[in-house]
């Protein structure tokens, strides 16, 4: 994206809640949206006297998320308390990592993966002020259920050049670690959080700008928007010939601005030191191994098979493979598919369900949609046996996104069977050629491009029903 | 017949109702008569019942237990404001370990606010007095428990020490005192004070009661991530010469050391013959760093004390001062909540990890633990045991120190080291001594320190070495 | 060594509220207390591991069991403001 001149340069800061069943530090269950309060006890509570124990499966998981990053993972890794008071957070510190992270130095698709360490989620407060907003006064309430929740941090260096490609690979981590089967990874439930840190600076330019860091975006849209949004910002300053402070800002999804998060007459000291109450974790070559051998095929390496194997093009299968939804929507229309070929169906799932899903305005989750996987490959069965036309298996997948239904069954009742019946076919195509009686000279005069005014005619008569192919044939037969 | 009860170390106790000499109950009633005229101040809540029960080598055995251990539904304060009234909803592992051994609760002693002190003058309810003097300090932060047991307002007692603080009240009352090899007893449940530094231990009337309550508490705890136990547990003390024994007395700590009183010093040195009469080798060693121990420890121990009572915020439990501002309702809770000392030593340990100061202090300091342990090491080379005096001085007056903060940390010179390096070392008394000015004689401990996990072998030293100095009988306290 | 504006600042940062004469007695005793522990400054520690576990443990880990959690009542019995099953706070000023 060449903004007047200047290149963004966007790193991002993930948060990934492990899908574990207790929490990081105290054998408390996870919660989804229980009573406030029911899953705590002692330790995530913080109270006196009481210790955090690493969970295992924590561990495992982020290992595993280290193998699918193609991290280093440190021989030896602490954990670090960091400082603060906020009434989210227990302790008065949460048990972080700082400088000797779980992981190091990866790579996920374009993008180079800084780092990748455990940590423990902070409880949610609900403000219940006079203005109900962050900035009003009166009180909070804080249920501590999710205090103490997994998380893995990730954190990439600044290699992402435009919203779009934020979104874009965004995706594609999300997708990578829910095939992992670590977490739900889920924006808009809060189980993938997605900060950005955003920066321009002149085209070729080596040096950074000052960054600041967007937070509250909670979907792949909103990413790619308040991204936008902020660079759109950051240009208009300078252009002005004034400085970019740096600054967090929050991203209102209502009208998609960012306002800065006034920041604390005091800034932000965490004096992180060493966490006492645990020990290194030094993972064994047994533990690594089994974290490697646990990855299923990731979307690189699907993205391959899809195109070597199934014969997709490499736009079709980089849809399929980095964007889990449609792979998954894919292989379960594949696996329904009586007659249709995966080729076929591909095309339909990343072309045409794709458009018309965009169409209806959201991200919306293609298993989500009334178009069943299984009608989208009977569809596309109807299609590629010529029993519709292309054109009418748009109009039919427009019934299926709106409504649902059998492809058949909308076939029936619409009217769009393909005319297979030659001589009613005969018959419109005489009509057409008497018609376009002048195409028709051209045509024989050896225009061979004016026929397509006949078939045209042929379409508007049939209203789409025909294929094309087989039209063209039959008019320069009867001409 | 409670006064012989009471004369009864907790070993002898434990026999005898082993026997089926004694109950429980008559032992629990003969102590519950003699809190009742606690002078001292060393108990801020007793039991009304014997809690006692079922069989183990502890059975029927009353524990004053520090302030600092959470008591399921019991008070527990760790001597400060900001608890006042709170009853935790569960019970330290030490605590567990003593009650499945067969002991029960007797009360919960008094201490320097979160452990923080060396005088036990620091609690918000009071200071506790020494039992040889009621003018002068018990030491501390475990002062209730010395004062208790020296007092005979119990037979034996826990503590922790972090710095000292089992081992300094203990020389200062007369009694055993114990600090265990780091990681020997569970933490779980011992209010945090540092949490790289903190250890229960034994406060005890002789060597084989403590011996025997280090039995019971030492283990791995699955709640505890750096508890792992003593390996092969703890043998009952039977030593009776000091035959092969190599001891070294450290030139930093004894020789050299300023600030150790001349009565000190003299009770430190016949007791170095005493262990060659034993048999014992005694020469000098060195611990080069051991000087700036208490500097490292005044920085690291706050630091990690300064994140520990960060909880301590008004939110969840505990005092609350409350306002509608945010910010005002933590400064005030803490303001009111927290005594003198306390804010004292979160602020240096707030510095101390502060941007721009972490590497010249924090850091450094962790170096200098470092250093310290290889010292310790080093010596353990060619010795078995490193000895020295528990305190520079012998308990000093009420309100003496307590003007001048690093006066009273200097009270910690001898026992800091130990505590950086996470090795063992029991404090014996060894004697007594006139203090500087005037004074009645007071008693003076005697530190002996071990390699880690030596803890079995400290026990067993010092069971022969109390065996010749016969303190008291070894029942620990003045004379009755 | 220490000055009135860094005891405020550290005081803020631990959220202690100290009177005028508490800060003033403050700054002189840890500048005093500073002075003492500058000694470690003096100490040549060039290549020195700093040690900040003392035994030498690795990878205690817990297994991914869920154990019972605390009993609500209970919980908030203890709470200064409990409120609708919560923790009540004055709202934090962003």
């Amino acid at each position: 994206m060449n903004a007047n001149g200047y290149e963004p340069v966007i790193g991002l800061e993930i948060h990934v809640q492990l899908s574990t069943k207790t929490k990081m530090f105290c054998g408390c269950g996870l919660s989804f949206g229980d009573e406030p309060n029911v899953h705590t006890c002692p330790v995530c509570l913080g109270h006196p006297g009481t210790l955090p124990t690493v969970n295992e499966q924590a561990i495992r998981y982020a290992l595993m998320i280290a193998a699918a990053l193609e991290c280093d993972v440190a021989p030896r890794s602490i954990f670090h308390r960091k400082n603060y008071f906020y009434p989210d957070l227990p302790k008065g510190y949460q048990i972080s990592q700082y400088d000797e992270p779980l992981a190091v130095n990866g790579r996920l698709g374009d993008v180079r993966i800084h780092r990748a360490h455990l940590e423990e989620d902070a409880a949610k407060m609900i403000h219940v002020g006079e203005s109900g907003r962050i900035h009003g006064s009166g009180a909070s309430l804080v249920d501590f259920n999710r205090g103490g929740t997994p998380l893995v941090e990730i954190v990439t260096e600044p290699d992402i050049r435009s919203p779009g490609e934020a979104r874009e690979w965004a995706q594609l981590l999300r997708t990578t670690i829910r095939q992992l089967g670590v977490s739900d990874v889920n924006m808009e439930e809060g189980s993938l959080r997605v900060d950005a840190n955003v920066s321009i600076r002149p085209e070729g330019a080596g040096e950074l700008g000052t960054k600041t860091e967007l937070k509250n975006m909670n979907s792949f849209r909103f990413l790619e928007r308040g991204i936008e949004a902020e660079v759109a910002r950051q240009r208009g300053l300078l252009e002005g010939g004034e400085k970019i402070v740096q600054d967090t800002l929050h991203f209102h999804p209502e009208d998609g601005s960012l306002t800065p998060l006034r920041s604390k007459e005091y800034a932000h000291d965490y004096r992180y030191f060493p966490e006492p109450d645990l020990v290194p974790v030094a993972p064994t070559e047994q533990m690594l191994t089994e974290a490697r051998e646990s990855l299923p095929e990731l979307p690189a390496a699907r993205r391959e098979r899809y195109v070597s194997e199934v014969g997709l093009s490499k736009e079709a299968a980089t849809t399929l493979a980095f964007q889990s939804e449609y792979g998954e929507y894919f292989e379960r229309a594949v696996g329904a598919a009586d007659g249709a070929s995966a080729k076929s169906i591909a095309n339909w799932v990343t072309g045409e369900l794709v458009a018309t899903l965009r169409q209806t305005g959201g991200e919306e989750d293609p298993l989500d949609s009334k178009a069943t996987p299984e009608a989208v490959a009977a569809l596309a069965g109807l299609v590629e046996e010529k029993k519709i036309s292309h054109g009418s298996g748009k109009q039919v997948l427009e019934r299926l996104v709106a409504e649902g239904g059998d492809p058949a069954e909308i076939v029936e009742s619409e009217g769009l069977a393909q005319i297979s019946d030659s001589s009613e076919l005969e018959a419109i195509v005489d009509r057409a050629i008497e018609a376009e009686s002048e195409a028709a000279e051209q045509v024989r005069g050896g225009n061979e491009r004016a026929i397509g005014r006949i078939v045209g005619a042929v379409m508007k008569e049939t209203k789409g029903r025909a294929d094309g192919g087989a039209v063209t044939r039959l008019i320069k037969e009867r001409l | 017949m409670s006064d012989e009860l009471i004369g009864l170390t907790a070993s002898q106790a434990a026999d005898r109702i082993r026997a089926g000499d004694l109950t429980g109950e008559e032992y629990f009633d003969a102590y519950r008569e003699a809190a009742a005229g606690d002078s001292l101040n060393a108990f801020l809540w007793t039991a009304d019942e014997a809690g006692a029960s079922g069989d183990g080598p502890l059975a029927g055995i009353q524990i004053a237990v520090k302030d600092i251990f959470c008591t399921e539904g019991v008070p527990t304060t760790a001597g400060s404001r900001i608890l006042e009234g709170y009853r935790p909803p569960y019970s330290a592992t030490a605590v567990r370990r003593l009650r499945d051994a067969g002991a029960g609760v007797l009360g919960k002693a008094n201490m320097d606010e979160f452990a923080m002190g060396s005088s036990n003058e620091n609690s918000a309810y009071g200071p506790v007095l020494n039992p040889w003097d009621a003018e002068r300090v018990p030491g501390g932060s475990s002062g209730g428990s010395a004062a208790a047991v020296a007092g005979r307002l119990a037979a034996c007692a826990i503590g922790t020490d972090t710095g000292g603080s089992i081992r300094q009240p203990a020389a200062l009352c007369g009694i055993v005192g114990m600090k265990p090899t780091y990681g020997a007893v569970s933490r779980y449940g011992m209010i945090a004070f540092a949490s790289s530094l903190d250890q229960c231990g034994p406060l005890t009337r002789d060597v084989t009661d403590a011996a025997l309550l280090l039995g019971a508490l030492q283990g791995e705890d699955p709640c505890d991530s750096t508890s792992v136990g003593i390996d092969g547990g703890i043998e009952p003390p039977i030593r009776e010469s000091l035959d092969g024994l190599r001891f070294g007395v450290p030139r930093e700590l004894a020789g050299d050391a300023e600030g150790i009183e001349p009565g000190v010093r003299e009770v430190f040195e016949r007791t170095v013959e005493l262990i060659e009469e034993l048999g014992g080798k005694v020469s000098e060693t060195h611990l080069p760093h051991a000087p700036h121990g208490i500097s490292a420890y005044y920085v690291l121990a706050p630091a990690e004390a300064s994140a520990n009572l960060a909880r301590f915020d008004g939110v969840r439990y505990g005092l609350r001062v409350s306002s509608e501002d945010l910010t005002d309702m933590y400064e005030e809770t803490r303001a009111q909540g927290f005594g003198d000392e306390v804010k004292r030593r979160i602020m240096l340990g707030t510095y101390a990890l502060s941007s721009g100061y972490y590497e010249a202090y924090y850091g450094r300091a962790q170096r200098v633990r470092t250093k310290i342990a290889e010292d310790f090491s080093k010596a353990f080379e060619s010795f078995d045991f490193v000895v020295s005096p528990t305190s520079p001085t012998v308990a000093f007056k009420l309100g003496e120190r307590t003007g001048d903060p690093l006066a009273m940390y200097l009270s910690d010179y001898c026992t800091v080291p130990m505590s950086l390096a996470g090795i063992p070392a029991i404090s014996i008394p060894a004697g007594l001594a006139k203090p500087e000015g005037e004074g009645p004689e007071l008693p003076v401990g005697f530190q002996i320190a071990g390699p880690a996990f030596s803890d079995s072998a400290i026990l067993d030293a010092a069971f022969a070495l109390e065996r010749a100095i016969g303190f008291g009988q070894g029942n620990g306290g003045p004379p009755a | 060594m220490i000055d009135r504006d860094q005891v405020l600042h550290v005081a803020r940062l631990a959220r202690l509220r100290l009177s005028d004469e508490e800060v003033e007695r403050m700054a002189g005793e840890l500048s005093g207390i500073l002075d003492h522990v500058e000694r470690i400054s003096e100490l040549d520690l060039d290549g020195v591991e700093p040690t900040s576990h003392v035994i030498a443990l690795e990878n205690v880990l817990r297994p991914d069991e869920p154990r019972p959690s605390w009993d609500r009542d209970q919980v908030l019995e203890r709470a200064p403001d409990p409120a609708s099953g919560a923790f009540r706070v004055p709202s934090p000023q962003a």
